[in-house]
């Protein structure tokens, strides 16, 4: 009898679909959605919404090829650290090269179909955050200076720029505020996040601020970014894109941010560790909330603006 | 008779597989509606034979 049966090799790194999925930072993925979503509608120019559904979409590829990128680069740092440990590569479901390969190849797809679905300039764009996110922040800044969360937040302020040039074709003012929001909320995001995940950075030899200026400076340094950030925040209510519904999300939510930051800059090392770093962490989950609710109000304001004696 | 087990790997791969063919077959259709919708709307419109003149 002849053996017709298919000589099958049982690779240990035979990965299913959602691991390539988790490669891409899904949760990352939904913020730059969000944002770019916002930047194109807050834009005051209408676009067919099969271009915007599509443009939106690359913009999210794009994101995600930045985030595979991401992890093939730092595939060893990911191995160290407790909060990265689980992802595709450190935990052997996917290899650092398929991550390689589909990073490379979903951002030249990406960069492309944006081009063809909306313009070059959006496209460049697109380019130049995948290249930033990739070569300056991951590849340079991440493992040599303790800005590099500072420098690094640009490239996670691209996105609702790219979705104004998307609907524009053009640079102005007002998407630059949308960038200078997430810019300056990045680095008390992160450094909130360093705080509680204590050891990680420091296992992993990477030079957070926690690290290499000590937690007192962290402290400090969170609640003057904040102070920064109300500015920019609460300066946004009075142009173009802010108006009234964005000033009422908007003073509420600065004060709440900045009595946390306060709290964290009043607060010793010994405190925290008491109560298991809760100031720290509700700060970390408010951070969240409060860019969500500026872009959600922002995008309200668009869609319906309030106006009150002519200021909308 | 079966010529080979199926093995759970098989399962897995299958999935990966149409999972891979549906992103494709979608990413047909996004092209496609893009080309209608770019082509309708005037983007790609031929100069007026008498603005060439």
């Amino acid at each position: 009898m002849v053996d017709i049966g298919v000589e099958t090799t049982v690779h240990e790194h035979d990965a299913g679909l959602s691991d390539y999925f988790a490669l891409m930072k899904p949760r990352v993925m939904q913020l730059v959605v969000f944002t770019a979503v916002v930047g194109l509608l807050a834009a005051p120019v209408n676009v067919h919404p099969i271009i915007a559904i599509a443009s939106i979409l690359f913009v999210a590829i794009g994101a995600g090829a930045s985030g595979a990128l991401n992890m093939w680069w730092d595939a060893d740092i990911d191995a160290v650290m407790k909060r990265t440990a689980k992802r595709p590569i450190p935990s052997g479901t996917v290899t650092a090269e398929e991550a390689k390969i589909l990073g490379f190849a979903l951002a030249g797809m990406s960069i492309m179909m944006l081009a063809l679905s909306a313009n070059f300039l959006a496209a460049g764009l697109l380019a130049f955050t995948i290249f930033f996110y990739i070569i300056i922040y991951s590849a340079w800044l991440k493992r040599t200076t303790p800005q590099n969360i500072v420098i690094g937040g640009a490239a996670g302020a691209f996105p609702p720029v790219i979705g104004w040039v998307i609907a524009t074709g053009s640079l102005s003012f007002e998407p630059w505020l949308m960038f200078a929001l997430i810019f300056v909320w990045t680095p008390p995001h992160f450094w909130a996040l360093a705080l509680f995940m204590k050891a990680d950075y420091h296992d992993a030899g990477v030079p957070m601020l926690t690290v290499t200026h000590g937690r007192t400076s962290t402290r400090k340094h969170i609640f003057v970014y904040t102070v920064v950030l109300a500015l920019v925040a609460v300066g946004t209510a009075f142009t173009s894109i802010g108006g009234l519904l964005y000033l009422a999300a908007s003073v509420p939510l600065n004060i709440l941010f900045l009595k946390g930051a306060y709290e964290i800059w009043c607060r010793s090392e010994a405190q925290s560790e008491a109560d298991d770093y809760k100031t720290e962490k509700k700060f970390f989950k408010l951070s969240l909330w409060y860019l969500f609710l500026h872009f959600g109000a922002i995008l309200a304001g668009a869609l319906m603006p309030i106006a009150w004696f002519g200021w909308s | 008779m079966n010529i080979r087990t199926e093995h759970e790997l098989h399962r897995r791969r299958k999935g990966r597989n149409i999972g891979v063919g549906l992103l494709l077959g979608g990413f047909v259709i996004l092209v496609l509606a893009l080309t209608f919708v770019k082509i309708t709307g005037g983007d790609f419109e031929l100069p007026r034979v008498e603005e060439q003149q």
